[in-house]
C-alpha cells in the first residue's frame, strides 16, 4: 500500500483537498446506475409471481388500448349508429356472432351507440383515474410521510391528525357530496379519490420513517453533516419507495373503483363514456332483466380485471417490503 | 451408557441452488450429568444441530443420514405423536431470545403450569408446588410467580424461562446462545445458574454458543465445530489448555481475555465455505496456516491426541510448535485467505 | 474534576454534560398535562458526565445497557443536541454549535456503529457511501480519497468494490466499510459503538486490529462504547465506568481491571467471564435492577445494590467524581466509601441537608 511508510498525521498527506476537479467518476452514470440497480431488483423479485406477471401485462394490455383507442374502436363512443335499413337503431342489436345486424362486435345499446367502441374508449378514463390516482396519492403520501416521519415532533402530531381526520371520511358519500358541490366532472372525482386515498400511504410509510430516521446509516450521514434534505431525499426516500410504490398499486385498483361507483350512480362526467356510465346506462335500461349481458358484462369484466391487477401487483410489492411474506425457495 | 448419541448425522437444507449440507457427519454423545458446549461461528451447524435434535427444523430441512439416539432409541424415525411425547418431558430447550418468548399476556405461573399439565397430571397444589421450587431453583423469589413478563426485568425473564424449561425434570437441555443478548452483569447471573444447576439437578446440558468464555465457564465438554463437521472435540480443560486443531487455536486466539491484556487478538483469515458445494478434502484448508496439499484432497483422519478427538492432518505439527505460535498474527498471514486479500 | 489529571487544554472535555429525553406522549396528552399544571417527565440519560480526551488517546465507556453510554457518544457527535453542560474541542465550545461553525467541527468526528447491516445504505454503492461525507464538505480529490479509505481498511484491490452495494458484502467487508466512511474525512477522533459486537469471532479480530493501526499510525483518538470489559482492556487507554447516567470510576485501564475501587466497577470485572476453565473467578452478586432514569434516586445511585452502602450519607449524598486520598495514581472514584482528596466532605453536607430545608443534597464538586 505504501502507506505504512509515512509518519505523517494523516493517510491523505499526499492528496490535495482542493485539487481542481472534484471527481472523475461521473455523477450521472452512478446516478443511473443506482436507479437501475433499484428497478432491476424489484423486476427482480415482481417477476417471480406469475400473478403479478399477469396484473401487469393486463395493465399494460389496457394501457395500449386506451392509447391506441381511436384505431382500434370503429366507431366513435357516443356516435349512433344506423341499422341495416338505414333507421337509427333505437332497440339493442345483438353482437354479430349472435345474429346480429350491423356486424357489431359486442352489439349496441339501447341508444343504439356500439358497444366494442364505448368498451376502448371506456379504457381511457379508467386508466386516467386509475393512474393519476395513483401518482398523485403515492406522491403526495410519501411527502407527508417523509415530512411527519422525519421532523417528528409537533409536525408529525399535525399531519398524523390531519391524516386521522381523513380516516374519518367515508369513501362514497365523500365523493358524492364533493362531485355534488363542485359538479359532475372528471378531474374532480380524481381529486376526490386523492383526497382520501393519501391517508393510509401516509400512514404507513411514515411509521417507516420513523424506523429508518433511526438507522445508523442515516445517523451516518448526519454525523458527516447531511442536510435534511440530502438524508431525507437519498437516505430515506429511497428506502420507502417499495411502499410508495405498493400503495400506488393499491391506488390504481381503488381509483377505477370509485370512478366506477361515482359514474353508476350518474355522478361521473356525462360527456365521457367509461365503463362506469356503461353500466348506469344498462342498469337505466333494464338490460339485466332482459337478458342484455353483452352490455353489462364486458365493462364489468374490464373493471374486475383491472382492479385486480392493480391488487395483484400490489400485492407483489408487499413481498418485497415484508420479506417475510416470501416464499423460501 | 450416554444420555444422547449423535451418529454421522447429516442435515440438508433444498434451496434452489441445490442443498445446503448445514450438518455433514456430526458424531459426538453426552452422558447424563455432563454438560457439553457446541462452540462455532455463525453458519457452522450448531444451531442446526439443535434443531435436528429437538425435531424443529425449517421446513426445507431434513434430516439426511445418521442417528439421533436419546436413551438408545433412535429419534429420527420416530412419529410425531412420539416424538412430541419425549418432548419437554425429556428434552427440553431454552430458545435463543429466550427474553422475548414468553407470552405477555398470561403470567409467568400459568404458563410454567401450562407447560407442566400438558405432559403430565397433577393435582394444582401440587404444579403451585412444582412452581415454587423451580422459582427457588433458578433464584427468582417464588412470590412474584404471578407477575407478568413485562414486570420482569431482561434477566428475570431468561430465568423464568430457564423454570420452564426444567418444569418436567427433563434430562436433557439444549441451551441456544443463552446469554448472548444479556448484559455483563446479567451474563454472569445466569452462567452462575447454569452451573449451579448441574449441582443440584442431574440433567445434562448442551450448550450452543459462539462464545468460547461461555463454555469455559459452564462445560465439562466441547465439541468445535466448522462448516457442518465436528473439528475438534473433549474436556473442556484439555481444549482449551493442549488443544489440536488450528480452528479451535484461532478461535481462542481471537477472543480477548481481560486476564491476559497483552495476548495479542488474531484474526482468521477469510470465511468459511458455501455449504452448498463444501470444498473437498479439509473444510478449513484456506484459512489454515498449516494447509498442505493433502489437506485440499483428502478429508482429515480422526486423530485421537490425550483425551480429545481431532479431524486434521496436521495435529504433529501443533505439538511441533504452531501452539505456540498461534497466538501471534503473524501465524496467521500465510493462509490461502490472508493471501487472496493481499492481492 | 478530570482536568486535574493531565495538564494543558485536551483535544476535546466534557463538563458535566447532560441529556434528558422528555417522555412523550404526544400533543393532547401535552396540552392535558399543561392544564392540569402537570410537569413534563424526562429520561434523565445522562445526568452530569465529565472526562478529557487528548490526542491519540483511546477511551472506554463501559456500563450496563441504559448507563448513558451510547448517548454520550451520540451527544459527543453531535446527534444529539446537550441538554446541559459543556463540549468543548480544541479549547472552543461546540456544545450549542450551529450552521457553518457545526459543519465545520463535523469534519473532525465520526461514529462507527454497532450492526454492519443497518450502517450502510442499502440502497447506495460502496462508492457513493464513501463520497457522500467528501460532497458534503466539498472536499477535492473524490475518487483517490475514497480508493485509499478502502485501502486502507483492508478492502483491496478498491475499485473492486466501488460499485457493489452492501447486500454484496459479508458482515467483516460491510464493518469494514463502515471504518472507511468515518476515515474519509480524516477526522481528528471516532465514537465506536460496540464495533465488533455483532460481527463473527474470527473477524473480531481483524476489524480491532484495524482500529488499533487508526490509533496508533494517525493519532487518532477513539472513544469506545461496550459493555465486554475485554474488549476494552485491549483496546483503551482509559475507562469510564458508567452506571445510571453518571461516571462513577475514571482512570488509566490497567489499574481499573486490576483494583476496581468502586464497588459497581467491582461487580462489573468480576463479572466478565473468562475463555479459561482452570480460572475460578470470585462473583460479587449484585441484587436488583439498574434503577429509574426517570425518577432519579437521591444520594448514590447505586445504593440498592450496593453491598457496602454505609447508610444515610449514601442515601442522601450524591458522591461526586474525584480523586481519593486512600487511592494512588490518576483515578477518580464516586463513592463516599473513600475518602476526598479535593476537601469534599460528605457528612458535612448531610447536616447541611438536614439543618437546610431538608430537602436532600445533589452534590456536585465544586472544583
Amino acid at each position: 500500500m505504501g502507506i505504512q511508510d509515512e509518519t505523517a498525521d494523516s493517510i491523505y498527506t499526499d492528496l490535495d483537498e482542493y485539487a481542481g476537479v472534484d471527481d472523475d467518476r461521473s455523477e450521472w452514470s452512478r446516478f443511473i446506475a443506482r436507479w437501475r440497480e433499484t428497478f432491476a431488483s424489484q423486476w427482480r423479485l415482481l417477476k417471480q409471481d406469475t400473478l403479478v406477471v399477469f396484473g401487469i401485462v393486463t395493465i399494460a394490455f389496457f394501457a395500449l388500448v386506451a392509447v391506441l383507442a381511436p384505431y382500434i374502436a370503429p366507431h366513435s363512443p357516443l356516435e349512433r349508429q344506423y341499422g341495416d335499413d338505414g333507421v337509427l337503431i333505437s332497440q339493442w342489436h345483438e353482437p354479430f356472432w349472435l345474429g346480429g345486424e350491423g356486424g357489431h362486435i359486442l352489439g349496441t345499446t339501447a341508444e343504439g351507440y356500439d358497444i366494442f367502441s364505448q368498451l376502448v374508449f371506456g379504457t381511457r378514463p379508467a386508466l386516467i383515474v386509475g393512474f393519476a390516482a395513483a401518482v398523485i396519492t403515492a406522491t403526495f403520501g410519501t411527502m407527508v410521510a417523509l415530512v411527519a416521519g422525519y421532523y417528528g415532533g409537533r409536525v408529525d402530531d399535525v399531519l398524523m391528525r390531519l391524516v386521522d381526520i381523513a380516516y374519518g371520511l367515508p369513501l362514497l358519500p365523500t365523493v358524492i357530496l364533493m362531485v355534488a358541490y363542485l359538479g359532475p366532472s372528471f378531474f374532480n372525482v380524481i381529486i376526490a379519490v386523492c383526497l382520501l386515498q393519501w391517508r393510509s400511504s401516509a400512514r404507513v410509510i411514515r411509521s417507516q420513517v420513523l424506523s429508518l430516521r433511526e438507522r445508523p446509516f442515516v445517523q451516518s450521514a448526519r454525523v458527516a453533516g447531511a442536510s435534511d434534505w440530502r438524508i431525507i431525499s437519498r437516505h430515506i426516500a429511497p428506502n420507502v419507495l417499495p411502499l410508495t410504490f405498493l400503495y400506488a398499486a393499491f391506488a390504481i385498483g381503488w381509483g377505477i373503483l370509485t370512478e366506477a361507483g361515482v359514474s353508476f350512480l350518474g355522478l361521473g362526467d356525462p360527456s365521457q363514456v367509461s365503463w362506469g356510465t356503461m353500466l348506469q346506462s344498462s342498469h337505466t335500461y333494464n338490460a339485466m332483466s332482459h337478458g342484455v349481458w353483452w352490455w353489462f358484462v364486458p365493462p364489468g369484466i374490464c373493471i374486475a380485471l383491472v382492479v385486480i391487477s392493480g391488487f395483484l401487483i400490489g400485492r407483489g410489492y408487499e413481498e418485497i417490503t415484508n420479506p417475510k411474506l416470501r416464499r423460501r425457495n | 451408557m450416554s444420555l444422547l448419541e449423535v451418529d454421522d448425522l447429516r442435515v440438508h437444507y433444498e434451496t434452489g441452488e441445490g442443498p445446503v449440507k448445514a450438518v455433514d457427519g456430526v458424531s459426538f454423545s453426552i452422558d447424563p450429568g455432563e454438560n457439553v458446549g457446541i462452540v462455532g461461528e455463525s453458519g457452522c451447524g450448531k444451531t442446526t444441530l439443535a434443531d435436528a435434535i429437538l425435531g424443529i427444523l425449517e421446513e426445507n430441512g431434513s434430516v439426511a443420514g445418521g442417528e439421533i439416539r436419546f436413551d438408545g432409541q433412535d429419534i429420527t424415525d420416530m412419529s410425531a405423536s412420539e416424538r412430541r411425547r419425549l418432548m419437554w418431558n425429556e428434552i427440553s430447550m431454552i430458545p435463543q431470545s429466550a427474553m422475548n418468548a414468553l407470552d405477555p399476556v398470561y403470567t409467568v405461573r400459568d404458563q410454567i403450569v401450562e407447560a407442566i399439565f400438558a405432559h403430565e397430571t397433577m393435582s394444582n397444589n401440587e404444579a403451585d408446588e412444582r412452581v415454587r421450587d423451580l422459582f427457588e431453583l433458578v433464584g427468582l423469589d417464588p412470590e412474584r410467580a404471578d407477575d407478568y413478563p413485562h414486570q420482569f426485568s431482561g434477566g428475570m425473564r431468561q430465568r423464568a424461562m430457564i423454570a420452564m424449561a426444567l418444569a418436567l425434570e427433563p434430562s436433557l437441555i439444549l441451551a441456544d446462545e443463552p446469554t448472548t443478548a444479556l448484559d455483563v452483569i446479567m451474563q454472569d447471573q445466569i452462567l452462575k445458574r447454569i452451573s449451579a444447576l448441574q449441582d443440584e439437578i442431574n440433567s445434562s446440558m448442551m450448550i450452543i454458543t459462539h462464545d468460547v468464555s461461555v463454555v469455559a465457564e459452564t462445560c465439562d465438554r466441547v465439541v468445535v465445530m466448522y462448516a457442518g463437521k465436528v473439528a475438534e472435540e473433549g474436556p473442556a480443560d484439555t481444549i482449551f489448555d493442549r488443544p489440536y486443531h488450528p480452528y479451535t487455536l484461532g478461535l481462542q486466539g481471537a477472543f480477548p481475555n481481560i486476564r491476559k491484556p497483552d495476548q495479542d487478538l488474531v484474526s482468521i483469515p477469510g470465511h468459511p465455505p458455501e455449504l452448498i458445494e463444501p470444498p473437498t478434502g479439509c473444510r478449513f484448508v484456506d484459512r489454515c496456516p498449516l494447509a498442505t496439499e493433502d489437506c485440499r484432497t483428502s478429508e482429515p483422519p480422526e486423530v485421537r491426541t490425550d483425551d480429545l478427538r481431532t479431524f486434521c492432518h496436521h495435529t504433529d505439527k501443533i505439538d511441533g510448535g504452531f501452539r505456540s505460535r498461534a497466538g501471534d498474527r503473524d501465524a496467521w498471514k500465510e493462509t490461502v485467505a490472508a493471501m487472496e486479500i493481499q492481492r | 474534576m478530570s482536568e486535574q489529571i493531565e495538564d494543558g487544554e485536551p483535544m476535546l472535555r466534557v463538563e458535566n454534560l447532560q441529556k434528558r429525553f422528555r417522555v412523550d406522549d404526544g400533543i393532547v396528552n401535552a396540552i392535558t398535562n399543561r392544564l392540569r399544571g402537570d410537569d413534563p417527565s424526562y429520561v434523565h440519560a445522562v445526568d452530569g458526565v465529565s472526562f478529557d480526551l487528548q490526542k491519540g488517546e483511546t477511551l472506554g465507556l463501559a456500563g450496563e445497557s441504559g448507563c448513558g453510554k451510547t448517548t454520550t457518544g451520540m451527544t459527543l457527535t453531535k446527534l444529539y443536541e446537550p441538554s446541559g453542560g459543556s463540549i468543548r474541542y480544541e479549547g472552543r465550545d461546540i456544545t450549542d454549535l450551529e450552521g457553518e461553525d457545526l459543519q465545520a467541527f463535523r469534519r473532525n468526528v465520526q461514529m462507527i456503529f454497532q450492526d454492519p447491516f443497518e450502517s450502510l445504505n442499502p440502497k447506495r454503492t460502496i462508492f457513493d457511501t464513501l463520497v457522500e461525507p467528501l460532497k458534503i464538505h466539498d472536499i477535492g480529490n473524490q475518487q483517490k480519497r475514497v480508493a485509499r479509505a478502502l485501502e486502507f481498511a483492508g478492502l483491496t484491490p478498491p475499485e473492486q468494490f466501488f460499485d457493489q452495494f452492501p447486500h454484496e458484502l459479508s458482515g467483516g467487508q460491510r464493518q469494514r466499510v463502515a471504518i472507511a466512511r468515518a476515515l474519509v474525512l480524516d477526522p481528528d477522533f471516532i465514537v465506536a459503538d460496540e464495533p465488533v459486537s455483532m460481527l463473527d469471532v474470527s473477524l473480531r479480530a481483524g476489524v480491532l486490529q484495524l482500529l488499533e493501526r487508526m490509533n496508533k499510525e494517525y493519532n487518532l483518538s477513539v472513544v469506545y462504547i461496550s459493555h465486554d470489559l475485554s474488549l476494552l482492556r485491549h483496546m483503551c487507554d482509559k475507562l469510564a465506568i458508567m452506571y445510571l447516567g453518571r461516571i462513577v470510576e475514571y482512570g488509566r485501564t490497567e489499574e481499573i481491571i486490576e483494583s476496581p475501587k468502586h464497588p459497581y466497577t467491582k461487580a462489573l470485572v468480576n463479572a466478565v467471564p473468562v475463555p479459561d476453565p482452570t480460572i475460578k473467578r470470585t462473583r460479587v452478586e449484585l441484587a436488583g435492577e439498574v434503577g429509574d432514569a426517570i425518577e432519579v434516586p437521591t444520594g448514590c445511585r447505586f445504593k440498592d445494590r450496593c453491598d457496602e452502602h454505609l447508610g444515610d450519607v449514601c442515601d442522601q449524598v450524591s458522591p461526586p467524581l474525584e480523586r481519593k486520598a486512600d487511592i494512588t495514581g490518576d483515578r477518580l472514584v464516586g463513592c463516599h466509601l473513600f475518602e476526598s482528596a479535593e476537601g469534599f466532605d460528605p457528612e458535612a453536607e448531610l447536616v447541611k441537608s438536614r439543618s437546610g430545608d431538608g430537602s436532600p443534597v445533589a452534590a456536585e464538586s465544586d472544583d
